[in-house]
């Protein structure tokens, strides 16, 4: 190739193998897009048709049949019981990962604690959800406190505090440090600057990060197998008594051999589906309102 | 935005200095609010140690009664009080290695569509789809394989099964006569498709890392984009490449539900991949409600091993992607 040949892009003097190598790399990395694409709109086709054959607001409210070979009826006390358990999975583990990013950032400043508990909760994230599970009938379920509600909220909050502490971290340091010294110039102490000047800034980004721990928590069945138990009715005491959720009772029902059954865990998943859509969503929709509010 | 323009908040009332100056009474809240911070950043050690030793405590009368028969047995049978969980491992090992060696090679062909290939404009619509697929939770993805995927899958195993009759290792892993719609290449094959979103997510931020000088260079030396790619971009992001796939490891080994429903529930070893078998999540998800005793004490067992191959799969994972962190951090 001289220096006068062509210069605008894969030049004329490319040998047709070279041409050919680069044509079928190309092809390839577009195809290992669809294989996963594709997997993905069969998947949303079978649950959204197979479950609106009984999704529907009766769905949503029946209580669930205690016969499982029973056509129809609903899943008003999974909805119930999902709803509440990840709630209360929220409300504890957002202040406390919350509070942890705070401290890695604001206090910690790279210091080795601050490090040490950054990387432990990265390998927290990867814990596996049955062990928390498993973690929490051992400490919770059967020291006395029994199958509630509640104990699910617990293995939830396990699973989900390591994901908060990790999105609100990296939502704090993109607070620019001219903010923080204008707040200690203007005499305020540590804990005002954080509370009224850093959190707020970053409140955006980390309300987008706990939504989105919500809706991985909304789907998980793993910590909840052995923690909540059972139940066919609406329970909307956490503390007592058994409960369900959604995820539990479509891992219930796609085992069985009755189509009543399946029905019911298609129409089950396909809640399952619109909650997690619907969390992520609003996830998307607060961290696109951060980014027009940064850049002015 | 807002509050950062706003006037400073008044002083308490009383107080003639400027909060925070020598007065005590913010100092002590100050104080406070950092042990409370930090208190909630100690969870995190708290909670692990909490897992290590509680469930420990629970399966150690398992691991007494079995010793290294544990890991090293594949005996298992809980009325004969028997628990050798090497089926298990096996189980959880080969689905995790199918979904690496199949979820890996696509996640980074995405990864280089979304960082090389595709126009800005669609760009984010492929990450959206993506965020999607991450989002479908396990117990989605185990109901559709169950009943959809593996009948479907059951009528190509057999048509794979005469093809690769004839033809040596393939027909090891591939043949065999029998075989199952739910299997462990069934349990590996949504497993990679469930890794895909991560180590794909992982990958692209390594990808554009990669210093566009250097992309430019080999481009500007005649090279296809293709040459480009394998001569700067893929070198570059090794590293980071091999901290994204042993995430993935990790998440795959761990993932319960979806291999519950699609493994087939079977302890067994075998080379054939289209028959059933059953991991150590999948196993304990299934049994876990009707053990009691020392059978309960076995899977709380199983739950620790898991527990500690995770951790150190992750911790090796963290390691090598924080240090690439870095030496990228070095390089720009």
């Amino acid at each position: 190739m001289t220096i006068t040949g062509r210069l605008s892009g894969p030049g004329a003097s490319i040998s047709p193998a070279r041409r050919l190598r680069n044509g079928l790399a190309t092809t390839l990395m577009w195809l290992s897009l669809a294989i996963a694409v594709i997997p993905l709109g069969f998947l949303v086709y079978y649950v959204v048709s197979k479950g609106a054959k009984l999704f529907g607001w009766g769905f949503l409210t029946r209580p669930i049949p205690i016969f499982q070979r029973t056509f129809g009826g609903g899943m008003g006390p999974a909805v119930v019981g999902t709803l509440l358990i990840t709630g209360m999975a929220t409300l504890i583990s957002v202040p406390l990962g919350v509070l942890g990013a705070v401290y890695i950032v604001e206090y910690g400043a790279d210091n080795r604690l601050a490090r040490v508990i950054r990387f432990l909760g990265d390998v927290m994230a990867g814990v596996p959800s049955i062990v928390m599970g498993l973690f929490i009938y051992t400490i919770w379920v059967i020291r006395g406190h029994g199958f509630t509600g509640f104990a699910g909220s617990l293995a939830l909050a396990c699973l989900m505090l390591p994901i908060v502490i990790r999105s609100s971290e990296s939502m704090l340091r993109l607070v620019p440090t001219e903010l923080r010294e204008a707040s200690f110039a203007l005499g305020s102490s540590k804990s005002r600057t954080v509370l009224t000047v850093v959190l707020p800034t970053a409140a955006a980004g980390i309300v987008s990060g706990c939504l989105l721990a919500v809706a991985r928590a909304a789907g998980e069945t793993a910590p909840l197998l052995f923690t909540i138990g059972i139940t066919s009715k609406v329970n909307s005491n956490l503390f007592k008594g058994t409960n369900t959720a959604l995820s539990t009772q479509i891992f219930g029902n796609a085992n069985q051999p009755y189509p009543g059954a399946i029905q019911r865990a298609w129409a089950a998943a396909l809640t399952l589906l619109l909650i997690v859509l619907v969390f992520s969503i609003l996830a998307r929709l607060v961290s696109s309102r951060l980014t027009t509010g940064t850049r002015r | 935005m807002a509050t950062v323009t706003a006037p400073p908040p008044p002083a308490p009332a009383g107080a003639s200095r400027p909060p925070g100056l020598g007065s005590r009474r913010p100092a002590r809240a100050d104080q406070a609010f950092r042990l409370l911070s930090l208190a909630s950043g100690l969870l995190v050690l708290v909670v692990l140690a909490l897992i290590a030793i509680a469930s420990t405590g629970r399966a150690l009368p398992a691991f007494r009664h079995e010793g290294l028969s544990f890991i090293f047995s594949r005996d298992w049978n809980p009325g004969a009080d028997k628990f050798g969980a090497l089926a298990f491992i096996y189980g959880t090992m080969v689905t995790s290695v199918i979904a690496i060696v199949l979820g890996v090679p696509v996640s980074i062909g995405i990864a280089l569509v979304l960082t090389e290939l595709a126009p800005r404009r669609i760009r984010t619509p492929i990450v959206y789809v993506l965020d999607l697929l991450a989002a479908v939770p396990s117990v989605v993805f185990g109901l559709w394989g169950l009943a959809v995927l593996a009948p479907k899958l059951d009528h190509r195993y057999g048509q794979v099964n005469d093809v690769v009759r004839h033809i040596p290792v393939l027909n090891t892993l591939f043949g065999g006569g029998e075989h199952n719609g739910t299997s462990i290449f069934t349990a590996g094959l949504i497993l990679a498709l469930m890794i895909i979103p991560i180590v794909t997510s992982l990958t692209r931020e390594v990808f554009a890392t990669v210093p566009i000088a250097q992309k430019e260079a080999a481009l500007a030396l005649g090279a296809t984009r293709w040459e480009m790619i394998r001569g700067s971009v893929l070198p570059f992001g090794r590293s980071g490449v091999v901290g994204a796939v042993m995430l993935g490891l990790g998440r795959a080994m761990g993932e319960t539900i979806a291999v519950a429903l699609l493994i087939g529930s079977n302890a067994q070893i075998t080379g054939h991949l289209f028959r059933s078998g059953d991991s150590m999540a999948a196993v304990i998800a299934n049994q876990f409600n009707e053990s009691t005793g020392l059978f309960q004490a076995a899977l709380v067992g199983l739950g620790v091993l898991l527990f500690g191959i995770t951790i150190v799969v992750n911790l090796a994972a963290r390691a090598v992607l924080n240090r690439s962190e870095r030496r990228l951090g070095g390089a720009l």
